[in-house]
């Protein structure tokens, strides 16, 4: 197991052409399991296979456990990977697919066969050796895949959206497989999705990209509770945050936002005193689950937070919740409730709110507004990687 | 901090699998540039020189080009490629396309007839020529037989008709080539999308009326194909000339390729026969290029 | 293939198309049927009988005949054939591999300069290879036709190879390349096994093409050296004495059974040639 650090690699295809990968800096302990999440194109299977050195890079260095692997061919920086479509040899058994790696380093024949057991007990395909990939199931060939890269103990493991060709439930299933395996296994891992489920519940550590721009790089917490942009904002979180344009304005000495539902107006106070901010537009960030009823419409008794009332436009019952969607600002708004609270459309609800979890961002720039969040570098320089506090 | 040295840390094997595809593809890149294109100049070149039975390298201009503009012979060989040729991609096309519609149509032993359809194009064009002749023979093919059935009279000595041997060149041809257009155009068919014909025929229309203004509208592509394969096929055309006729009666049915071959290897002409043999790459250049102009038109409005 | 709603009927409309390709069968057979009832025959029969009549006598003469003149001739097309067919596909699949999997910057460039030779009429060559072959030592021989037949088949086997190795996944070589596998590694250990339906069409097209060859034959090959084709359009087109047309026909169906056998047994390889070659990139 070993330690991996992305130096201010950069990737170009070529001159004239826009960067690929722009100073991307990261790093990640022995033993711990980073994912690369963005949308289609953001740039992370291209990293990836930089990692790898199927691809070269145009400048910056890699480096596995401090020695520099960048001019290294592939075969000799002691990595495996997992790919989205296996890539398992089709004229090959399966136990020959797992052994084609080993017999390359010409491991003896007892080695070899040592290995092919124990990575076939370990991931329970010791009943498929024989057979051909065309004759398995999409999971048990996702399974020969990992005993392929299993089998190798490279120093690295890196994957490919492996789960992205099983469908929904088999994914779930497997998902925590993975999870398992690694706590088992401890093995330093880099993981691509564009699946930010995956990002969440697996990672250690979440890089989320966009065009080739490290966008926020931190735990899956800091991701989702302090995101350092609208994009990572936006990315995480499902169903996604709610954003309302807005201009902030300044009363009583307070920061205040003015929420407008068409039948009632709130103000929504926010604890930031940077002073610039006041009449600045700027877009309100707040996630499904942050939206509440108010109790008052239950009991009688408020607990001192803004409310407001609006008019039901859409609900979809989701099973575990009801997701109920209002207009503020003439803005959509989603809102989480409880499964058993069934509003009819066209129904009014009183809402309220926790402005200690409101997330300000500048219009213009997507940028994350107020004091509670350390000032982040503007987009254009590239995005160095800063690890967000809550102060 | 390391920049991207890339080679100085590869072990001599990555230097040598770099360079490996570069060197497995050389020898063929090699013979292409040499057997293709660099004879194809030598051949241009010729073509402007006195060449005879030897080849020399006297500058003669313009002057083979000029023998051939006056050879009635190199007339008609064009005439009769230009004849020959457009007879030949039609009536093939025709039957093809009609072939292959009919076959669509759900037929049992679908397979059985298509192989059948098909087996004249595994025939040398010198088996297809001696059979085709055999069969045109004036006196004792086609027209015999069909006397001996009760057709009185009935006369068919095209073969040797200056005027008209070019058809039979032309039923040989066909009767070689309409199954690969109908093979094609089947292809072609079982790639149609389902939808857009049961919207045809929800709409009312009747399946011939589908067929010619829906499925054979969309099949554009395969028609293009299909005539630049055959516009080929009868630009090339040697072996079923030798076979069937040798150019003659006279030279009635000689075409541009026996041309070449007659007067370069035959009759000591190496200068002429380059020029001709220029003409006809000419002929392929002047089909070929407006078609990979508008092929790749289309594809960059995708 | 088009749909009818519900089961065919038996329609007026579908008794004519089965009779009109029941006839299109026939009018393509028919060629086949008389060369086949012809050489059967004597040459008396054929001059009073007719091209569909059946042999008053059934005889092989024509045939032993044929055999005589065509025998050494039809050894010289397989010792130009078989050569030629396995090098030229063997390095078409190298080809093919290199520029599928191997791209660097000029492979798309020589292989739009190979589909571009595709089309190349061969007259524009004929007169340097000859000189060449000459040169070489090889002019009139078996060697330099099959020579001449690598050299001019290279374009299509490349194409092949390539166009069908475009459609496996890279992420194949990507996991070889990480497996520590090299260049031929992967070529002989994977892709190779994975190639069996494009070598089949392959070594097909290739054989057809070049035992139906004449136009090679004719330039570059002379008396002992010539292929069949050469030697059955000499035993046809020498007008002397009288005619026999049941050894011409023997002749024609002698040259003409290699590629027919192939084509019933292995048709289908032949049909994906066709059409893998006839849709150029």
């Amino acid at each position: 197991m070993a330690t991996l650090e992305i130096r201010n690699v950069n990737k170009t295809y070529g001159a004239g052409l826009p960067d690929t990968l722009k100073n991307i800096d990261l790093q990640i302990k022995d033993g711990e399991f980073l994912i690369l999440v963005g949308p289609s194109g953001c740039g992370k299977s291209t990293l990836m296979n930089c990692i790898a050195g199927l691809e070269n890079i145009s400048a910056g260095s890699i480096l596995i456990d401090d020695a520099d692997v960048s001019g290294m061919s592939p075969k000799d920086r002691d990595i495996a990977m997992v790919f989205q479509s296996y890539a398992l040899y089709p004229t090959m058994s399966v136990r020959e697919n797992i052994e084609f790696g080993l017999k390359i380093r010409k491991m003896s024949p007892a080695a070899i066969e040592e290995e092919v057991m124990r990575v076939a007990k370990l991931l329970q395909i010791e009943h498929l050796l024989n057979r051909k990939p065309g004759q398995l199931s999409g999971g048990q060939q996702q399974r020969v895949a990992m005993g392929r890269a299993l089998a190798r103990r490279p120093k690295i493991y890196l994957f490919d959206e492996p789960l992205s060709n099983l469908d929904a439930k088999l994914r779930v299933e497997m998902r925590t497989e993975m999870k398992l395996m690694h706590q088992r296994l401890k093995t330093t891992t880099v993981y691509v999705t564009h699946d930010q489920i995956e990002a969440m519940t697996l990672g250690d550590k979440v890089a989320v990209m966009k065009d080739g721009i490290i966008q926020q790089f931190g735990t899956p917490k800091e991701i989702y509770n302090d995101p350092a942009n609208l994009f990572v904002a936006s990315f995480i979180g499902s169903p996604p945050m709610n954003f309302i344009p807005l201009r902030l304005q300044r009363k009583d000495g307070r920061l205040v936002a003015l929420l407008d539902s068409g039948q009632a107006r709130c103000e929504l106070p926010l604890g930031m005193t940077d002073a610039g901010l006041e009449d600045r537009e700027v877009i309100l960030g707040l996630r499904p689950e942050q939206i509440m009823l108010a109790p008052a419409q239950t009991n009688g008794l408020t607990n001192g937070l803004p409310t407001i009332r609006a008019e039901v436009q859409v609900t979809e019952p989701t099973g575990p919740d009801t997701l109920v969607f209002v207009n503020l600002n003439q803005s959509k708004v989603c809102c989480r409730l409880a499964p058993d609270v069934a509003p009819q459309v066209g129904e009014s609800l009183t809402l309220q709110f926790d402005p200690a979890k409101v997330l300000l961002f500048d219009a213009a720039t997507g940028e994350r507004l107020g004091v509670l969040a350390k000032k982040q570098p503007p987009l254009e320089h590239g995005g160095n990687v800063t690890q967000l506090n809550r102060g | 901090m390391s920049s991207v040295a890339v080679l100085s840390k590869a072990s001599p094997f990555d230097a040598l699998q770099r360079w490996l595809p570069k060197l497995v593809l050389a020898p063929s890149m090699f013979i292409v540039l040499v057997g293709f294109y660099g004879y194809i100049l030598w051949t241009f070149v010729l073509s402007f020189t006195t060449s005879t039975f030897l080849p020399s390298y006297k500058w003669a201009g313009l002057a083979q080009y000029m023998r051939l503009y006056e050879s009635d012979r190199w007339w008609v060989a064009s005439k009769n490629l230009i004849v020959f040729g457009g007879m030949f991609i039609a009536i093939s096309l025709a039957i093809g396309v009609v072939l292959a519609v009919f076959l669509d149509q759900r037929i049992r032993r679908e397979g059985f007839i298509r192989t059948i359809y098909l087996y004249p194009m595994a025939l040398s064009m010198i088996v297809t020529g001696t059979a085709w002749k055999w069969l045109l023979n004036p006196g004792l093919g086609l027209d015999k037989m069909l006397r001996d059935w009760g057709w009185e009279g009935f006369r068919l000595d095209w073969l040797v008709d200056p005027d008209r041997v070019v058809y039979c060149l032309v039923i040989a041809a066909v009767w070689q080539s309409s199954g690969f257009i109908m093979a094609m155009f089947l292809a072609g068919l079982r790639g149609v999308d389902q939808s857009i014909i049961r919207a045809a025929q929800i709409d009312g229309a009747s399946m011939p009326k589908i067929y010619w203004k829906v499925v054979l509208p969309s099949l554009r592509p395969v028609f293009f194909s299909s005539v630049m394969i055959l516009a080929h096929i009868a630009i090339k055309s040697f072996d079923l000339v030798a076979a069937m006729t040798a150019g003659g009666p006279g030279y009635s049915s000689d075409l541009p390729a026996m041309f070449m071959y007659s007067f370069t290897f035959s009759r000591g002409q190496m200068g002429m026969g380059s020029a001709s043999a220029i003409l006809m790459l000419g002929a392929i250049l002047a089909i070929l290029v407006p078609y990979l102009y508008s092929e790749l038109r289309t594809k960059r409005n995708d | 293939m088009t749909s009818l709603a519900g089961k065919p009927a038996l329609s007026l409309s579908r008794l004519l198309i089965h009779a009109v390709l029941i006839l299109a069968c026939l009018l393509y057979l028919v060629p086949l049927v008389v060369m086949l009832l012809t050489s059967f025959k004597t040459p008396e029969d054929i001059g009073t009988g007719n091209l569909l009549s059946w042999p008053t006598v059934v005889t092989a003469i024509g045939w032993v005949k044929a055999w005589a003149t065509l025998d050494g001739y039809f050894w010289n097309s397989i010792k130009i054939t078989v050569p030629a067919v396995i090098i030229s596909t063997a390095i078409g699949a190298l080809n093919g591999y290199v520029l599928s999997m191997w791209r660097f910057r000029g492979s798309q460039l020589f292989f739009g300069l190979l589909l571009f030779g595709c089309f190349l009429p061969f007259q524009t060559v004929l007169l340097p290879a000859s000189f060449t072959l000459g040169k070489m030592g090889l002019a009139s021989t078996t060697t330099g036709l099959v020579f001449v037949h690598v050299v001019y088949g290279l374009a299509f086997t490349t194409l092949f190879f390539r166009n069908y190795y475009v459609s496996i996944p890279d992420a194949l070589v990507k996991a070889a390349r990480l497996d520590g596998a090299g260049f031929f590694t992967i070529f002989g250990k994977i892709i190779l096994p994975m190639s069996t339906p494009i070598i089949m069409v392959c070594l097909i097209w290739q054989f057809t093409q070049i035992w139906n060859d004449f136009l090679f034959g004719v330039v570059f090959s002379s008396g002992d050296s010539q292929p069949i084709t050469v030697a059955l359009n000499n035993l046809v087109n020498t007008s002397t004495g009288v005619k026999e047309y049941n050894v011409d026909m023997a002749a024609a169906m002698i040259a003409g059974l290699p590629t027919l056998l192939v084509y019933i047994v292995a048709g289908k390889y032949f049909v994906r040639g066709l059409t893998a070659g006839a849709v150029k990139g």
